[in-house]
């Protein structure tokens, strides 16, 4: 289903914020709109957007490449990205980083064999005073996760287990 | 202390629109729009010296009067693109004290003559922009946005929107190129924002945290602003403390409050008392400062800071101790700045890649003096060849660091496996 057969009124909303004649505004928050389907967008959306905005399909991908929070290929259901800039690292963040690899046996980049979680190593998240932290971003948005412990994190990680269960049920 | 931009920490409830209101909230833009002419307000903030608080210290009057009045629409941007390592004040803003930053955008859009205002958040603020996008209706149903506010002819919306994951958006230019739709990379500049910003027309763009000061000058006037402060830094400042100390956090003070207070008494000194080793001041994109005695005692303004050498810039103060090498801090800083380079000027892109390759080398032992000379010299290349900062910053700490701790770059103590 195309996207503006299955979000027409927030498409309109979004395309509501900037000048009619500078609808190109838009593609960042349609990419995010895209992104709702896997977690990722499909050269099916990139040229959607496109055609709704104008703009030829390269200038879509291209955003997509430029920008880390978009992305083209599927990955886990949610992309946990820890911060391991300098700040973070002088509390810990790469220890972290490590560990949490081990115990889910992945290396940075990587996927969990049931689909469910990514590991990225990302850049600055402006929570330099509550390091160990990550975002998880998934289908629905992105979410921060702030003084964290490793056994806090597999927890969570758990809990998002079993929530993505029962949806499958 | 009173706190003047971090309000909620001493009145709860702040983010909610009534608690707001029954502590003067919007009674300045309410003031502005019915009885002022919006230079009257340009002029006070520029005599109020607020300079902005994004890492440049731009005068912020200066930049409103800068406005170009021949063409229309003019807008107001609100930089909400946090992304410097150390730096974590405007989200704490943004989510505690959200209205006060809405009433200093309404503010400048009013003294600038804009209908529309945008804030440009980074994408990682997902969270927050949901919770602004809120507000902005709760100050829309109250009649304090939207149109004929307080029966006069002036209408305002303001909208957010969301980047994805690029440091660089965070400079003006970029932030307008990305708002276009476009992948965000500098402009050539001049012109400036103010002549030709967003959808090329007049634009003021200004940091989070600098808007949020605007309500409080409207208010309380400009001399009573410039009494906070020193005279060359106006008014009170968000310091962002983070690194090897007992309570890294986001710090209200005066501009010129001592490296030492700011470390020692509010941030409750070094982890396991060890002694301060070096510090940045603005974040990694500054300096790296060996410290002593003086050092400490240095007062937090724009001149004092310049004149040790450093740069206050958004002052995000990152404390480093002696259980870490400078090595260690220099190879964190290229590996952020070889990841955020846009690509777009060639010095940058290709100096920073090599900058990481060379501290590889360097890690792994490979020619270690040869190749510190080879990563300064090309540092010192990058300079003043880009069309924005980054190409600058990153070489910041690669210079400074390797000219201020020789000791840490010897192949002796590199190949000792410093950690």
């Amino acid at each position: 289903m195309s996207l503006i057969e299955k979000y027409p009124q927030e498409i309109e909303d979004i395309l509501a914020k900037y000048p009619p004649d500078q609808k190109r505004s838009a593609v960042m928050p349609l990419l995010y709109l895209a992104q709702r389907e896997g977690g990722y967008t499909t050269l099916e959306a990139m040229k959607e957007i496109g055609k709704m905005l104008d703009i030829s399909v390269t200038d879509v991908a291209s955003l997509v490449g430029f920008y880390t929070l978009f992305h083209d290929k599927k990955e886990g259901k949610y992309r946990m990205q820890i911060c391991t800039d300098l700040s973070c690292a002088l509390r810990g963040a790469d220890q972290f980083l490590e560990t949490m690899c081990e115990k889910l046996d992945i290396e940075p980049g990587e996927t969990t064999e049931d689909g469910l979680i990514t590991i990225e190593e990302v850049k600055c998240l402006a929570g330099c005073d509550k390091a160990p932290l990550f975002q998880v971003q998934g289908e629905d948005g992105i979410e921060y996760h702030e003084n964290m412990t490793v056994d806090k994190t597999m927890e969570l990680i758990d809990s998002l287990r079993k929530d993505s269960k029962k949806v499958k049920k | 202390m009173t706190h003047f931009l971090l309000r909620h920490r001493d009145i709860p409830d702040i983010n909610q629109l009534d608690v707001f209101r029954k502590n003067g909230g919007f009674e300045a833009f309410q003031k502005a729009v019915k009885g002022m002419k919006p230079e009257e307000i340009t002029e006070i903030v520029k005599a109020s010296g607020l300079r902005g608080r994004g890492g440049a210290g731009f005068p912020t009057g200066l930049k409103w009067s800068f406005i170009d009045q021949k063409n229309w629409p003019h807008y107001v941007v609100a930089n909400a693109d946090e992304s410097e390592p150390g730096t974590f004040k405007d989200r704490e803003i943004m989510e505690s004290n959200p209205f006060q930053l809405l009433e200093g955008i309404a503010i400048c859009s009013y003294a600038v003559g804009a209908k529309d205002a945008y804030i440009y958040l980074r994408g990682e603020f997902w969270q927050v922009a949901a919770f602004l996008d809120e507000k902005i209706k709760e100050l829309e149903k109250a009649g304090l946005l939207g149109d004929k506010l307080f029966g006069t002819e002036y209408c305002l919306r303001i909208h957010t929107h969301l980047g994805a994951g690029a440091y660089i958006c965070g400079e003006e230019t970029a932030l307008l190129e990305s708002m276009e739709g476009k992948r965000g990379q500098p402009r050539l500049r001049p012109p400036f924002p103010p002549s030709y910003g967003l959808y090329g027309k007049p634009t003021i763009v200004n940091n989070v945290e600098t808007l949020t000061n605007v309500p409080l000058i409207i208010s309380k006037g400009a001399d009573w602003y410039k009494s906070l402060g020193t005279d060359d830094s106006a008014g009170v400042k968000l310091f962002s403390l983070s690194g090897r100390v007992n309570k890294p956090g986001n710090y209200e003070l005066p501009f010129g409050t001592t490296f030492r207070k700011l470390i020692y008494e509010e941030g409750g000194g070094i982890i396991d008392d060890r002694p301060v080793k070096a510090i940045m001041a603005a974040g990694a994109s500054s300096c790296v400062i060996r410290v002593d005695e003086t050092i400490l005692d240095t007062p937090m303004d724009y001149a004092s800071c310049r004149a040790i050498g450093a740069d206050l810039g958004s002052a995000s103060v990152i404390v480093i101790d002696d259980t870490v090498s400078i090595e260690k801090v220099i190879s964190k800083t290229v590996e952020f700045f070889k990841h955020e380079s846009c690509g777009k000027c060639t010095p940058c892109r290709e100096g920073n890649y090599w900058m990481m390759h060379l501290i590889k080398r360097i890690e792994a032992g490979e020619d270690v003096e040869a190749n510190i000379d080879l990563l300064s010299s090309v540092a010192k290349q990058m300079r003043n060849k880009c069309l924005c900062a980054l190409g600058e910053f990153a070489t910041m700490a690669v210079v400074t660091g390797i000219e201020n701790f020789p000791e840490d770059f010897t192949a002796e103590n590199i190949g000792g496996g410093h950690e």
